[in-house]
């Protein structure tokens, strides 16, 4: 499975054309498309709360706080599309996959979006992306009954089509490789056969099905007991099974996006560097690891929760170690071998899926720190959390993302200009500054999701809103020059 | 200290990071035999592996020592603070303690999630433990000097979040 050097310098030069897939290519495109208009209006959310905090506009708290939860629900669920169609358009190349479900998944985001919009903007929903429970169904007079029902079951027919997804790519992958197992490699990483291990691609997007699947019922689960609250005070939940549920979907979820994003690194930068990206028996070891841990890390998200059993903080805290090290160590490591001395040329996509890389791995660092009991005790819900979620968010499944766009206009014959580089630094440095602002902010104690600041925070602030204006200027430039050639990439 | 700490190690190994991949970037123009350049990766991946396995069992094990749950029952000479947060206000009592005593916080939400957050008179953040409706999260704590702590919500419970401040003064002891 794995392709020749030479044919992956054939497929660079000739753009990828003939290799991408024949069925669904408009629909990728559609999702590419939505992708870059949706993150670039939360990113101007985004730098809206930012000015506000910093004293440099005035948005009132209840505007903030819809914003707030505009930008997180919104967020999270356009790096799942975003993910899902690199993931679709790669694995598509592998298996057979039903241009139908994704369509049907695209249907059921495009519902579930117009539900969460009105709900926040018309019905004033402000309750944040993780809706804790019971604050649905607890807003003062902020919002009624009936809009957090629309946020609620908005969020949930999203789930559905991206569980929907995500069974037809199960299906696929068993069709094709007779068991999850198989199409994890695990007869190349725990035997010695002979056979082709499966390709990055297809071991990822089983990883990625894998741990979805339970993560969006479980979502669906709390978001559907939330909702019978809503109407129905007297069905109580207990508060910190909710909290279990919702970061056990959360977490899930949000680090799929980047499992599926990263895809686009392995099956693209390649073709740069014309060194193939193999599926060793370290890089399965490593997935199959992550895969398991990922599912019972979450516990790091509740370490001030003290009525949270010792031992799961414990475990979540050891798990905080080791779960990010595998999967990022061997594509990190290999990231930097691919492109090491490699003759390759640089342009928009290569420069940004390596960004994107050094990103997620720059920003695991004060994740990790994060992830330690003691040093959460005084970082847990301050500016620290963002800080380091924007890093491998904004400059890591981002990146990845604007990286998928920029490589479907390869397609049309188009090339970088000298606006292009501009966006790129702009995006880049101004990620790296506006998440070190962040840091920064955490490092003084600033709390996180505050509409109104204090004195003392306002400096940093400033620093944080005019990097988020470098940042939101170069996205702006990747997302206009995509928007330009998306017709021809459907074509 | 704490604060420190993350900052410290965030940046040494997030500024390690930043050098590896731009001297790796600036590299790539140049060529190498590609299985040269593999073998030396497979190399050095086990060496940062051996010696990140060698960092974190230490780090780890140290780490937990410093757990800061409650794992016995109060001293007989504890004094006990109370404190619930309810949309939007905190109420806490009594809201003076002495300096130098153990004190145990009993904290919980009335209504909704929120965050018990203890500033020390410098704005920086001593101490916290979720406000849960339904729960008693304990915090175990000894005011080191006299002066004014405020305490924030550091979950966020809805639109008047943000002014929920409350305070706790430490007296120096009679």
């Amino acid at each position: 499975m794995t392709s020749t050097t030479a044919e992956l310098r054939a497929r660079a030069s000739a753009g990828y054309a003939g290799v991408a897939p024949i069925r669904g290519q408009g629909i990728v495109a559609a999702y590419a498309g939505i992708t870059a208009l949706v993150l670039a209006l939360l990113m101007v959310f985004g730098l809206l709360m930012k000015a506000s905090q910093a004293g440099l506009i005035t948005v009132p708290a209840n505007r903030f706080y819809q914003l707030l939860t505009a930008h997180g629900i919104g967020m999270v669920a356009i790096s799942g599309l975003g993910g899902a169609a690199v993931m679709w358009y790669f694995l598509s190349r592998y298996v057979s996959l039903s241009p139908t479900i994704l369509v049907a998944n695209l249907a059921c985001f495009l519902i579930g979006v117009v539900l969460v919009l009105g709900a926040i903007f018309v019905g004033g929903f402000a309750a944040g992306w993780t809706f804790l429970f019971p604050l649905p169904a607890h807003s003062q007079g902020a919002w009624g009954t009936g809009a957090a029902a629309a946020y609620l079951i908005g969020v949930l027919v999203v789930g559905v089509g991206f569980l929907l997804l995500f069974l037809d790519t199960g299906r696929a992958i068993i069709a094709k490789y007779g068991s999850l197992g198989r199409a994890l490699g695990w007869p190349q990483a725990f035997s010695n056969t002979t056979e082709a291990a499966p390709p990055p691609a297809v071991v990822a997007s089983t990883v990625v099905t894998i741990i979805n699947i339970p993560a969006i019922a479980v979502g669906a689960v709390i978001l559907t007991m939330s909702l019978v609250n809503a109407y129905a005070p007297g069905f109580h939940v207990n508060a910190l099974l909710a909290k279990n549920l919702i970061y056990f979907f959360g977490h899930v979820f949000i680090n799929s996006t980047i499992y599926m994003a990263v895809i686009g690194v392995y099956e693209i930068l390649p073709s740069f560097t014309g060194r193939p990206w193999k599926s060793s028996k370290p890089f399965l070891l490593a997935w199959t690891a992550t895969m398991l841990m990922v599912l019972a890390v979450y516990p790091h998200h509740l370490f001030m929760d003290y009525a949270q059993p010792t031992w799961a903080a414990v475990l979540g805290q050891v798990l905080s170690y080791t779960s990010s090290l595998p999967v990022l160590a061997v594509t990190a490591a290999a990231t930097l071998a691919n492109v090491y001395r490699s003759g390759m040329k640089w342009n928009l996509t290569a420069g940004l899926l390596f960004a994107a890389v050094m990103g997620w791995s720059v920003g695991v660092v004060p994740a990790v720190v994060d992830g330690t009991i003691a040093i959460n005790r005084v970082m847990h819900n301050t500016l620290w959390v963002p800080g380091h979620f924007h890093t491998y968010l904004l400059l890591g499944v981002v990146a990845m993302l604007f990286a998928f766009m920029y490589f479907l206009g390869l397609r049309t014959g188009a090339s970088d200009s000298a606006l292009d580089r501009a966006g790129f630094w702009m995006y880049v440095i101004g990620s790296l500054a506006f998440a070190s602002a962040f840091l920064a902010g955490g490092a003084m104690s600033i709390p996180r999701r505050f509409a109104v600041h204090l004195d003392p925070w306002l400096a940093i602030d400033k620093w944080g809103a005019l990097f988020a204006l470098v940042v939101v200027a170069g996205a702006l430039v990747f997302v206009v020059r995509f928007l330009g050639r998306v017709r021809s990439v459907s074509a | 200290m704490e604060q420190r700490i993350a900052v410290f190690v965030s940046a040494i190994l997030g500024a390690l990071l930043l050098i590896i991949f731009a001297g790796v970037a600036r590299s790539a123009g140049a060529t190498a035999s590609a299985d040269v350049v593999a073998t030396a990766a497979a190399r050095w991946r086990k060496t940062v592996l051996w010696t990140l396995v060698l960092l974190f069992v230490p780090v780890i094990g140290y780490s937990l020592t410093k757990l800061p749950y409650a794992t016995s029952g109060p001293t007989a000479s504890v004094i006990v603070v109370d404190a619930t947060g309810q949309q939007w206000a905190w109420t806490i009592k009594p809201d003076t303690v002495p300096v130098g005593k153990a004190i145990e916080i009993r904290v919980n939400g009335a209504d909704v999630n929120h965050g018990f957050g203890l500033y020390d008179p410098n704005n920086r953040l001593v101490t916290q433990t979720q406000a849960m409706p339904g729960f008693t999260n304990v915090i175990r704590h000894t005011f080191a000097a006299p002066g004014t702590y405020r305490v924030l919500c550091l979950e966020y419970c809805g639109l008047g979040h943000h002014t929920m401040f409350s305070q706790i003064v430490a007296v120096a002891a009679q």
